[in-house]
């Protein structure tokens, strides 16, 4: 392996590790509050994906402008979500929930199947060079804008969930949902934000791929998979391990990339899922052990 | 001889004759379908419905079945009847392995469920990436009405295969819910603490229970191989087979006998009818899957022999309670 190709896997792992924490930050923020385990993150961030598409192929909007929108839309499925299925599960057993997100999941995806067709869609971005070059390597604009995109808003919410009033709520009923109730704070209302914003992050993350990533109904199911393992990884309710969660599996991803051949690269990322889950599991995703 | 022994043998003889009723192929092809429903699900009910170990890639042990006796008829010329018992031999090696790692170092709930959605990947990823596996193509099994083959000229030959498959995994399942072991993993699911604290071997008994489970399963997948003619890794180890063995066990009452048989004669005729009327429309089905398990979860969490069971009880104690009104007055 040439230095080159080795520092070009770690800029593309970088990039690619970013949009994965994106990803898992939004199932560590449910998880925390709701003590969920969303399966159906991968399907709302392909809901993301599409109405960046439709803002672009209709409108001709580039998929940073229409970001806002996304992200208001799926905020809004996923208050829905929330307050139609997941608030009647509460204390229902792990693998319950996990089903009703699963079932969620089926659901989404399938319709978006049927309404969208299982064609890949591409969007493109003409305003700007597709890749930025030094030192012999190459650098995808796109990627590096989710990638910074990523960072910024995971630094947003970081400070939104340690400075304003609702942020220390989420942060009080992830600790302790009873004493945050004991103190006034409205615990129905803060699951709904707390789902809404998660919801809304995959959203984001969705618009973000979609100028180097096809737009299809399945696309969510490679990413939730990552998205879990990049949880495990980093540790629940932390948002700054999410990401380092999210860099190193893209990093890993971009080395088995170059290194093995196939699509043996994916067995990377289940190999380290699954010692991390034998090796460090409840430490790593909260102390709930049943 | 108990009633409901009664009723049982009779309910089976009407499916045994059911070949007569009609030579309608696609009639059968549904039967058939709602047998190999039952039994596959009925495996995975042993292991998580039962013992409480909720798997969410048993397409392991089904791709496991599905790819050993396809490999040992198209390379070796093998008889799959001999292939399943190889088949399940080598789910018991990969049941084991899994079993061991995860149980060994306690993964619970939803991390055992990822976690065996993880290695379901895993095997399909290798799968994918090994020429002896044919890769992406898959497997092209050999055409020939040979019954030595596991081949049949009509639907009710295989029909029969199903049902006596069918039948000995129920029978299998219900003599562990009788036994000894089947109470153990009943404990193991309801307190595993309780449970190891009061003696039982929870490891042991969780080892079992798998190995059991995915012997089992890997026979379902051998049959569909041996059905279909066709397989390849998506079908057999992707997440779709994982949720289509869960979802006849989820809607029909998991941790019950009848459970999976109940739930494939709903699921699959729904998934049928669905697929014929909005045929030009792909995963209609499992767009109607989904929302039939977030509709029973919520709704029906014990399943529908669950649901059935708490009418019964409900109404024989209204009954005893009228009794007990008329004697005091």
């Amino acid at each position: 392996m040439s230095v080159e190709l080795f520092f070009q896997s770690l800029i593309d792992g970088t990039l690619m590790g970013g949009i994965y924490g994106l990803v898992a930050i939004g199932l560590t923020l449910i998880f925390g509050v709701m003590k969920i385990i969303n399966f159906a993150q991968g399907a709302l961030m392909m809901l993301g994906m599409y109405v960046s598409y439709w803002c672009f192929a209709i409108l001709g909007i580039s998929p940073y402008l229409s970001l806002p929108l996304s992200a208001i839309i799926l905020f809004a499925i996923g208050m829905t979500m929330q307050r139609g299925i997941l608030q009647r599960m509460a204390g229902a057993p792990d693998h319950n929930q996990l089903l009703v997100t699963l079932g969620i999941t089926l659901f989404i995806e399938n319709l978006a199947l049927v309404i969208f067709k299982p064609d890949f869609r591409s969007v493109t971005v003409d305003s700007l060079p597709a890749s930025l070059s030094f030192f012999n390597l190459n650098i995808h604009t796109t990627k590096l804008i989710a990638f910074l995109f990523a960072i910024v808003l995971a630094i947003g919410l970081f400070y939104f969930l340690k400075k304003t009033f609702i942020g220390k709520a989420i942060r009080a009923t992830s600790i302790n949902s009873q004493g945050a109730s004991l103190v006034g704070v409205n615990i129905t209302k803060i699951n709904y934000i707390a789902f809404g914003l998660g919801a809304a992050l995959a959203g984001v993350a969705g618009s973000l791929i979609t100028p180097f990533f096809y737009t299809s109904p399945t696309v969510g199911a490679s990413f939730i998979l990552k998205g879990f393992v990049v949880v495990v990884l980093g540790g629940l309710g932390n948002f700054i391990g999410a990401l380092v969660g999210g860099l190193l599996i893209g990093i890993s991803e971009a080395f088995g990339g170059v290194l093995l051949p196939g699509s043996l690269k994916d067995l990377m990322t289940y190999l380290i899922f699954i010692i991390i889950l034998l090796l460090k599991p409840s430490g790593l995703f909260g102390g709930k052990t049943r | 001889m108990k009633k409901s022994h009664i009723f049982y043998g009779i309910g089976l003889i009407l499916i045994a004759l059911f070949p007569f009723v009609t030579d309608n192929q696609y009639f059968m092809h549904i039967a058939i379908l709602i047998l190999y429903y039952a039994l596959v699900s009925q495996a995975w009910n042993i292991l998580s419905g039962y013992a409480g170990q909720f798997s969410f890639g048993h397409a392991i042990f089904f791709g496991t079945g599905a790819y050993s006796s396809a490999i040992l008829l198209s390379k070796y010329n093998i008889s799959p009847w001999i292939g399943m018992f190889i088949g399940a031999i080598i789910a018991i090696g990969i049941a084991l392995l899994i079993g061991f790692l995860s149980f060994r170092y306690k993964l619970r709930g939803a991390y055992f469920s990822l976690g065996t959605l993880a290695f379901a990947e895993i095997l399909r990823i290798l799968v994918q990436n090994m020429d002896y596996f044919n890769k992406t193509l898959g497997i092209l099994l050999p055409i020939g009405d040979n019954p030595w083959l596991f081949q049949f000229e009509s639907r009710a030959g295989y029909f029969y295969i199903i049902l006596i498959l069918t039948i000995i995994v129920t029978v299998v399942a219900y003599l562990i819910s009788k036994s000894r072991l089947g109470f153990n993993l009943i404990a193991i699911r309801e307190n595993e603490e309780a449970a190891q604290s009061l003696g039982v071997k929870t490891f042991k008994n969780k080892m079992i229970a798998i190995a059991i489970s995915g012997a089992l399963t890997s026979v379902g997948g051998t049959f569909y191989a041996q059905y279909l003619l066709y397989i390849d890794p998506p079908t057999t180890f992707g997440n779709d087979v994982s949720i289509s063995i869960i979802l006849p066990a989820i809607l029909g009452g998991m941790g019950t006998i009848l459970g999976p048989f109940m739930g494939a004669i709903i699921i699959v005729p729904l998934g049928e009818l669905t697929s014929h009327f909005f045929g030009g429309f792909a995963g209609i089905h499992l767009m109607v899957y989904g929302l039939i398990l977030v509709l029973v979860i919520l709704f029906l969490p014990e399943g529908l022999v669950g649901w059935f069971q708490e009418k019964m009880r409900s109404s024989r104690l209204k009954k005893e309670g009228n009794q007990n009104d008329i004697t005091e007055t």
